[in-house]
């Protein structure tokens, strides 16, 4: 599209190497644009989360002062001080941990219960099946606001007022991990049913009826045969249940008003409202609440981009 | 596999419906009942909660109509621009040898959440040109520093002021800088799932094309956007889904001032700081019937999958 004679496009990215010193030239001259385009376009998108580290790094005086880009050239003056003042004096420290808490049980809870549903079915035979599962994906698109009234009044009534051992919080209902766990699992219930049970639905039969012939119990082939073989459906599941509720806000809006327990996107969230002009605590807490996402991106990209693929996006 | 007893499938899915029917059955089915029912969900108002969503009787408090009007802006504008950049990015990048660099760089904020995002646009907003690096650029061309977050000014300010001043304003520039923040976060997305679509058309008819002498626009319009379309519709679709539930982005960088609300936001405030249960669920009810086309849509087309699969 930017190229003025595609033919020689076309055959510049056919045969690179081939081609003598001045056309490879003529080539390079033609998709220019192309490159500058795009090289536009990628530092754009990179520049403000470059903004955000860098700044994070700064002075305070200095953030209020002048434009993150200064950082680069005037003599090197980076602090730790933002990220330690946030750990420590703001509860960030506290609130990663609470984070963790809330996010791995969810993460290994939801995959357990949808795999069993999962393979039922995919592999058992009973009435009402299929309407049964579509049922399960309508639910996908139903948004979450339409259940938190009920959920909170839900709550309300069944919340054990108790100290919950080790983890702190009640044992059940509002203000308890248990409480937001039950939540998070239930919400990320009908992506992780649809994605396994179409995963699930793929494997070859000729595996199932050979293992039932030999005599194993369902057990037997969901535990030996189907999860093994599914390891990179769990995964990009994994990746995207741990990654909602490591960045979901509203959830725990509704259901947790104890500072104490709050995750990271809560303590920020309280953060803007109160030090909504202090840069050097928020790019600080912002970039502590994008390590883990940004190390499960960078390390897992394959699963990510998988997982994209077979429907998962942010709740 | 044959001598299965009747109940045991019912086992396996045991804890799945549990927890469908007490998080988001019941609760659905109740929150449409309580849109019926006054502030404190106790005597019967009919359809007054609805009522009030319509009139907009207090456009100061809770603007109904910004609310609905902002959400379809979030719908058209957003969707549009997301798809329209994923795809152009997608076409771009599968040109290059740095393709996988070039889909990271765009792809990363996928990986950040709203709350983080936010920060970051706040920042990149900030009013001083001397900080924020948007009014540094506009300024460094010539123009005013805009405060993006506050300003509802719009082309339109001339016929609001003649006429009431509540009106909301459509083309307010502060709803347009959040949803380009939206458009920052998702275009990685409509970009991935678009390209992995392009890899799949063959390079001999893309050569056939080119050796017929087709121009790189008309390949890209004759057989790239037609190949693609379905693609484009389940994306478009789950990105309008997306916008529907908006919230976290408005609520950290506005908190819904200056007539940015969305539905999703005015519900939070009617439900858990007005503690209005009656307008707070009947602004759901309404969130939900904006998404009930798009879900028979997708169940439509994941039922014409299961008959071919």
């Amino acid at each position: 599209m930017s190229r003025r004679n595609p033919s020689t496009g076309a055959e510049a990215a056919a045969v690179p190497r081939a081609r003598p010193l001045t056309g490879r030239m003529r080539g390079l001259a033609a998709r220019l644009p192309l490159h500058l385009t795009l090289i536009g376009l990628m530092v754009l998108w990179s520049i403000p989360t470059i903004a955000l580290l860098v700044s994070s790094f700064r002075e305070p005086t200095a953030i209020a002062a002048s434009g993150w880009w200064n950082a680069i050239t005037e003599p090197f003056d980076f602090t730790i001080d933002n990220y330690e003042k946030v750990l420590t004096q703001r509860g960030m420290a506290r609130s990663f941990w609470n984070s963790v808490i809330i996010t791995v049980p969810s993460t290994i809870l939801v995959i357990l219960v949808a795999a069993f549903a999962a393979y039922a079915f995919a592999w058992m035979r009973f009435p009402g099946r299929n309407v049964l599962f579509l049922v399960v994906v309508a639910l996908l698109v139903v948004p979450l606001q339409m259940t938190l009234i009920p959920v909170l009044r839900l709550y309300g009534n069944v919340t054990i007022d108790q100290e919950l051992p080790l983890l702190g919080g009640n044992v059940f209902g509002v203000n308890s991990f248990p409480g937001l766990w039950a939540a998070h699992v239930a919400y990320g219930l009908p992506f992780a049913v649809f994605l396994l049970r179409n995963f699930f639905g793929a494997l070859p039969r000729d595996l199932f009826e050979s293992a039932y012939l030999d005599g194993a119990s369902d057990l037997g082939v969901f535990f030996r045969i189907v999860l093994p073989l599914s390891g990179p459906a769990i995964a990009a599941l994994a990746i995207f249940q741990f990654l909602w509720v490591w960045q979901d806000l509203l959830v725990a809006l509704v259901l947790l008003g104890d500072p104490d327990l709050a995750p990271m996107m809560l303590t920020i969230n309280s953060l803007v409202s109160s030090f909504g002009s202090q840069y050097q605590l928020l790019t600080a807490a912002a970039f502590i609440s994008m390590i883990v996402p940004l190390l499960i991106f960078f390390a897992l990209q394959r699963y990510f981009v998988q997982g994209i693929l077979a429907g998962a996006v942010k709740g | 596999m044959i001598g299965r007893r009747w109940w045991i499938p019912w086992l396996w899915l045991a804890p799945t419906l549990a927890l469908l029917g007490v998080f988001l059955v019941y609760p659905s089915v109740d929150t449409i009942r309580r849109s019926l029912l006054d502030e404190r969900s106790k005597s019967f108002v009919g359809l007054d909660n609805y009522r009030f969503i319509i009139e907009n009787p207090q456009p100061l408090v809770s603007d109904t109509h910004s609310a609905l009007l902002n959400n379809v802006l979030w719908m058209t504008w957003f969707t549009v621009a997301t798809v329209g950049l994923g795809l152009i990015i997608a076409v771009l990048a599968s040109r290059v040898r740095y393709e996988a660099p070039a889909k990271a760089a765009i792809f990363i904020p996928m990986a950040i959440s709203f709350v983080a995002l936010s920060v970051i646009w706040r920042f990149m907003y900030v009013f001083d040109a001397d900080i924020g690096t948007v009014n540094a650029v506009t300024t460094g061309v010539g123009l005013e520093p805009t405060a993006w977050l506050q300003d509802t000014g719009s082309p339109q300010t001339v016929v609001t002021e003649v006429g009431p001043d509540k009106l909301p304003k459509p083309f307010q520039i502060n709803n347009f800088a959040l949803i380009m923040v939206g458009v920052w976060n998702w275009t990685g997305f409509t970009m991935i799932v678009l390209s992995a679509g392009l890899k799949g058309i063959s390079t001999e008819v893309l050569e056939a094309a080119r050796v017929d002498g087709a121009s790189e626009w008309k390949i890209f319009r004759r057989i790239i956007i037609p190949i693609l379309s379905p693609t484009i519709m389940v994306v478009a679709t789950t990105l309008v889904i997306q916008t529907l539930k908006t919230f976290d982005l408005v609520w950290v960088m506005t908190g819904g001032r200056f007539k940015t609300d969305v539905v999703a936001t005015l519900f939070f405030k009617e439900a858990f700081v007005f503690r209005d249960f009656g307008v707070g669920a009947a602004l759901a009810v309404v969130l939900m019937l904006f998404v009930v086309p798009i879900m028979l849509i997708t169940i439509r087309r994941f039922q014409f999958q299961e008959e071919i699969r």
